[in-house]
């Protein structure tokens, strides 16, 4: 028993390891050990990844906690998410160590000057690719004349309001983003 | 009393991750406002440059972005027990969340109560992203070239040209050849 927890360990581990750039750069690896392992059928691992990316969490880590669970319950659960942080947790530590030590080394600085305004743009690619999928619907588009069906109207109006209100009153982002999930139950 | 300030910085790292994990609702980027209210203008563990810097770091080393961000930020502040507790704070709401929805798993992705919220919830995760973006920008966007690089990576991202980790290596590269010219042209 003990030989399949470390099993598991080590199977998200390499997972962690080898997934740069977001959670969702784990999908396709955790696919490959999902299935080639027969724990879940591809189905079930599709099912799974839209309940973790519409549940609060980093998505890897909550498919690790779902793969690890429906294995071997809460003790895999564990065991999983363990596995997939660990490199994280090695390497950062590592790599903060020489960047806080060296913050003021010209070519560090130099580094970052470049990286700051690029993390930006990144950043704001990943709204973009957001609000691609929430406020147009691309699906409906079948020609020209069909150009204003793709707008999804009311999730248009609802960004409108909520970027004037954000920018007027500055709460926590908690606090909007529970505002917006209750009008969602009512407006969608 | 110093052994009672680490025990509270320890405390707090745990809190304001577990806080930012229980509303990071859709991948890495959509936690980037709430950490960065928690961690730049809550508790002033970081400054935005340092922020994009951590982010830029934990984009491109091995892991997912908010484990690698929030383990450095929690190394930073409380060392290797801090980074620890970072990273429990993060992890421990996705746990709990999962694991008491993991009976009635595809009950709960079709409940249509459930799913119309997440369709309000995205909405305003694009906008709190935009404000964190406009905010960082004003202090990541100083010069025309600062601007190009940003125009840049926007692109090649959104139109999924090249890996975002290429990214981060090509715009370092850039800056340590600009930072050394520019070092140059003063001599």
């Amino acid at each position: 028993m003990i030989v399949e927890y470390i099993k598991l360990f080590f199977i998200f581990f390499k997972v962690g390891l080898f997934t740069i750039g977001g959670g969702l750069a784990a999908i396709p690896l955790l696919q490959e050990e999902v299935l080639l392992r027969e724990w879940l059928t591809n189905q079930q691992f599709a099912d799974m990844i839209a309940v973790s990316e519409s549940t609060p969490g980093p998505i890897g880590v909550n498919i690790a906690t779902y793969v690890g669970y429906s294995q071997f319950g809460i003790l895999g659960s564990i065991v999983a998410t363990i596995g997939l942080v660990a490199p994280s947790i090695i390497i950062i530590m590592l790599v903060a160590r020489y960047v806080l030590h060296y913050r003021d080394n010209k070519y560090v600085n130099g580094v970052f000057y470049g990286l700051r305004p690029a993390v930006t743009g990144i950043i704001l690619a990943a709204a973009a690719s957001i609000a691609l999928v929430s406020l147009v619907d691309l699906s409906v588009y079948n020609g020209i004349e069909d150009f204003f069906k793709v707008f999804n109207i009311k999730e248009i109006i609802m960004f409108l309001v909520f970027l004037y209100a954000s920018n007027k009153w500055k709460h926590h982002p908690i606090f909007y983003i529970v505002i917006a999930g209750v009008i969602g139950i009512f407006v969608f | 009393m110093a052994e009672r300030i680490k025990g509270s910085i320890y405390l707090q790292l745990f809190v304001a991750f577990f806080r930012v994990g229980i509303f990071t609702i859709g991948g890495g980027y959509a936690m980037l406002p709430m950490l960065r209210k928690e961690v730049v203008e809550k508790h002033g563990w970081a400054t935005d440059e340092e922020m994009l810097d951590y982010f830029a770091i934990g984009q491109s080393t091995p892991g997912i972005i908010a484990i690698n961000t929030s383990t450095f930020i929690g190394f930073k502040k409380g060392g290797i027990i801090g980074g620890l507790f970072s990273t429990l704070g993060m992890v421990t709401p996705s746990w709990i969340i999962i694991i008491s929805i993991a009976k009635f798993f595809e009950a709960f992705s079709e409940n249509p109560y459930v799913a119309n919220a997440f369709t309000g919830i995205r909405v305003v995760v694009v906008v709190l992203i935009l404000n964190a973006v406009i905010r960082m920008g004003k202090k990541s966007l100083k010069n025309w070239l600062h601007v190009l690089i940003f125009i840049g990576a926007f692109v090649l991202i959104a139109f999924k040209l090249i890996p975002a980790f290429l990214v981060v290596v090509i715009s370092g590269t850039l800056g340590i050849v600009v930072s050394v010219l520019k070092e140059g042209a003063k001599e």
